[in-house]
């Protein structure tokens, strides 16, 4: 009984020094951020690896998401004698629901474990710490740049992933029915403001804060060799991802009441 | 609020006098946990000494030298460079003290997807950003020139030898002309040959620039050639520290025993 209690104290314990390293680790870089001088070289680098680099990636998933809402929609529309409404009800089931967390995912499994293991392996070889010997800030070299590329680049491949999704939905129906790409845009978009799609699409950088924090989070505190290499690169997808599937039922309440 | 040393350090004054000890090293305590690392270390090197720590494995040796730059912060004790006690300096003003450190890391820890060149030039890159870039490449050929490694401009890391890694190592912490040089192992894990050109290189560099230099090793050879003072610590406090002559003549048995063993 004693074990068991000692364990759930540990538990407790981990739980809060984690939350707590993770504030500390974000005081740090939120100054380092903004403060000169500004790694934009860096910066630029990131928004390359984060941004381009991911957009086949994203591109893929969003055209592969917009085949499967495209043949469950039309198939559940029929049922109903709603099929004239298929075009809006893709627009908005890709716009607003399937793009932002597809890509957000996605880009976390890429670039979530792609900063989490550089960054641990840098960290185990001491190359962090001979950035800090050499007189430079690794919190705004090494993170505050990743993070913001995050941030930056989240909601432009949202852009792309909804594209691509709308792309191959409309396709998909066009195999089945005919249906020309600017009636199926007439129809999807009718009586749509900008506030039905552009918090959706801008609430993609919150993820990307996430994405981007935990996982320079995980690889700068990295222990252990190879193993906590590989650790690092697992806990930053899967905490990263739990964190934004979190961060999304916050958001959409928060939208809808914000934005009605 | 900017005091005199500061705006020294800014105009890239020398700040002090040589009366001023360049490292000085006062009653220094570490702990990770309960293990206790370093127990009440003091010491000192001037302009133009170096000095050699030698002691067993896990006595603290590194642990001092990440310490003395500010890497770990210590529990009590202090540790002032040039006169100034780095306890408690912001990240800013301890950045400033940094670029006038040089540290040779134990594996040299360079950046490995960077080349050879981009290593060198990183930190000149960061603290050199008015220099052209012609200059910039003029002065990594002439660190890199400076340590026998000329013509392996392109090459990664991972594509030369452990000596060669230590001299990349080397240009590198030389790169911002440091007044005070940290050397972690410089010789560990090298053929007898390559120990023997890592020594002349230092003893080399140390006359030519005369900085402060603290060098920790393992190598009782290596550091008798390039140390004028050794101190040997165990279980974190220092046993005896003096000239190789010292340490031959002790009748301390661990001194003893270390240097039979060595």
């Amino acid at each position: 009984m004693p074990s068991a209690v000692n364990s759930a104290a540990g538990l407790f314990n981990g739980f809060f020094e984690w939350f707590g390293s993770l504030g500390i680790f974000s005081w740090n870089v939120l100054k380092a951020a903004v403060t000169p001088p500004y790694e934009w070289r860096e910066l630029i680098r990131q928004l390359d690896e984060v941004g381009s680099k991911s957009l086949p990636l994203v591109a893929m998933a969003g055209a592969a998401i917009g085949v499967v809402i495209s043949l469950e929609a039309r198939y559940s529309l029929s049922r109903f004698g709603a099929k004239s409404m298929f075009p809006a009800t893709l627009v908005y089931s890709v716009i607003q629901v399937m793009g932002p967390i597809i890509t957000g995912l996605v880009v976390c499994g890429r670039v979530g474990a792609g900063i989490g293991a550089e960054l641990a392996s840098m960290e185990v070889t001491e190359q962090i710490d001979a950035i800090e010997a050499c007189a430079i800030n690794p919190y705004r070299l090494l993170a505050a740049t990743r993070i913001l590329a995050c941030i930056l680049m989240l909601p432009l491949l949202t852009l792309g992933t909804d594209a691509c999704a709308l792309l191959t939905g409309w396709f998909a129906q066009t195999l089945v029915e005919p249906l020309s790409f600017q009636q199926f845009i007439q129809a999807g978009f009718k009586g749509a403001t900008f506030n039905s799609f552009l918090p959706q699409t801008f609430k993609t950088g919150v993820y990307g804060m996430i994405i981007g924090l935990i996982a320079c989070f995980q690889g700068m505190r990295t222990r252990g060799g190879a193993e906590g290499v590989g650790r690092a690169a697992t806990n930053s997808v899967v905490l990263g991802s739990l964190f934004v599937i979190l961060a999304d039922v916050v958001l959409v309440k928060f939208i809808l009441v914000v934005f009605p | 609020m900017t005091t005199a040393y500061d705006i020294a350090m800014i105009q890239g004054q020398p700040e002090g006098d040589d009366s001023v000890p360049a490292i000085a090293v006062d009653n220094l305590h570490k702990s990770f946990g309960i293990l206790k690392v370093l127990n009440g270390i003091s010491l000192s090197v001037n302009r133009g000494q170096t000095l050699a720590v030698l002691g067993r494995s896990g006595t603290g040796k590194s642990v001092l030298l990440r310490l003395i730059i500010g890497i770990e912060t210590p529990d009590s004790g202090s540790i002032c460079i040039h006169g100034q006690d780095i306890a408690g300096l912001a990240i800013d003003q301890m950045g400033r003290i940094r670029k006038r450190i040089g540290f040779l890391f134990q594996h040299a820890a360079l950046y490995d997807s960077l080349t050879i060149a981009e290593n060198v030039a990183f930190p000149l890159e960061h603290h050199r950003r008015d220099m052209p870039k012609s200059e910039r490449g003029d002065r990594v050929k002439q660190l890199l020139a400076e340590v026998g490694m000329e013509g392996d401009f392109k090459k990664l890391p991972s594509e030369i030898s452990g000596g060669m890694q230590k001299r990349v190592g080397l240009a590198r912490a030389l790169a911002l002309e440091p007044e005070i040089l940290l050397l972690d192992e410089p010789t560990a894990g090298l053929d007898p040959i390559s120990s023997g050109e890592i020594d002349d290189l230092i003893l080399k560099l140390q006359r030519e620039h005369q900085m402060a230099s603290v060098v920790v090793t393992h190598d009782l050879h290596s550091a008798r050639t390039i140390a004028d003072r050794l101190t040997l610590l165990s279980e974190g406090e220092i046993v005896i520290e003096g000239t190789f002559d010292d340490l031959q003549h002790s009748n301390i048995g661990f001194v003893n025993e270390f240097l039979k063993q060595s």
